[in-house]
């Protein structure tokens, strides 16, 4: 999984739809990729505490695991403090290690 | 040397309510002895687990914010490890990152008010300026399930 493909979304989804053979590099048009910001930032929040479930959710998709920073695009300080955070919840059984 | 803590414990969902402030009274008695305090209790009642510790699929989590040494902590968790009926805990010391918050809180507010000032507004933010946050009333206690992931 990479980066581009997840939030690159608009632009890529149409070509693949138009019946390329999933060239890659073969066009080479201007990507729309969106500024990604960091979510903790931008809305000010200070304290990533472990038991906030409902803040740390979105982290953690489908399989349970971190999502990366190159995705959701966090700064290194927040990245650090979600991961202890999604841990400490982890161990109180408030989120999964693993899905299944 | 006294120190913030904080204590989660997840008791098996087979508890009786006598059995859960039973247990409280246990913690409570060995943070006396040691010298310290309990600054808080919050009960947060039955809620699902994330996933299945042993045979249990929920558990009672009560949170217990202590103030007290080190030692009395691990006293605390050996005391608690021994409990059968305590399915996890955690101990987590919160001093030292409430006082980082509280620092960069305090410093943000006050750069904020600064330029303000300097751009001849009222220091503090005036009601319905800027935007507004949307009501979230949705509860997340009890949606820990795997169905509910956003």
């Amino acid at each position: 999984m990479n980066g581009r493909k997840t939030f690159g979304g608009p632009g890529r989804g149409r070509s693949g739809a138009g019946g390329q053979q999933g060239k890659e590099g073969g066009q080479r048009r201007p990507m729309f990729r969106r500024r990604k910001v960091c979510k903790f930032c931008a809305d000010k929040i200070d304290d990533i505490n472990y038991k906030d479930t409902k803040l740390l959710m979105p982290f953690v998709p489908e399989r349970a695991k971190i999502l990366p920073r190159r995705i959701s695009g966090t700064c290194a300080l927040h990245q650090r403090k979600l991961r202890t955070a999604i841990m400490r919840a982890r161990q109180l059984a408030l989120i999964p290690y693993t899905s299944e | 040397m006294k120190r913030k803590y904080e204590l989660v414990y997840v008791i098996s969902p087979d508890a009786t309510d006598e059995q859960v402030t039973d247990l409280h009274s246990q913690v409570d008695a060995i943070v006396q002895r040691m010298g310290g305090q309990i600054e808080k209790t919050e009960t947060w009642g039955r809620r699902k687990l994330a996933y299945e510790i042993g045979r249990h699929k929920e558990g009672i989590y009560v949170l217990e914010g202590i103030l007290g040494s080190g030692e009395l902590l691990r006293e605390i968790d050996r005391r608690l490890k021994v409990t059968d009926l305590i399915i996890r805990h955690l101990i987590v010391r919160v001093d030292e990152e409430q006082a980082v918050v509280e620092r960069t809180r305090a410093r943000r507010t006050s750069t904020s008010r600064r330029r303000r000032l300097a751009r001849g507004l009222p220091a503090d933010r005036q009601p319905g300026e800027g935007q507004r946050e949307p009501d979230d009333d949705r509860d997340d206690r009890f949606d820990v399930g795997g169905e509910e992931m956003r």
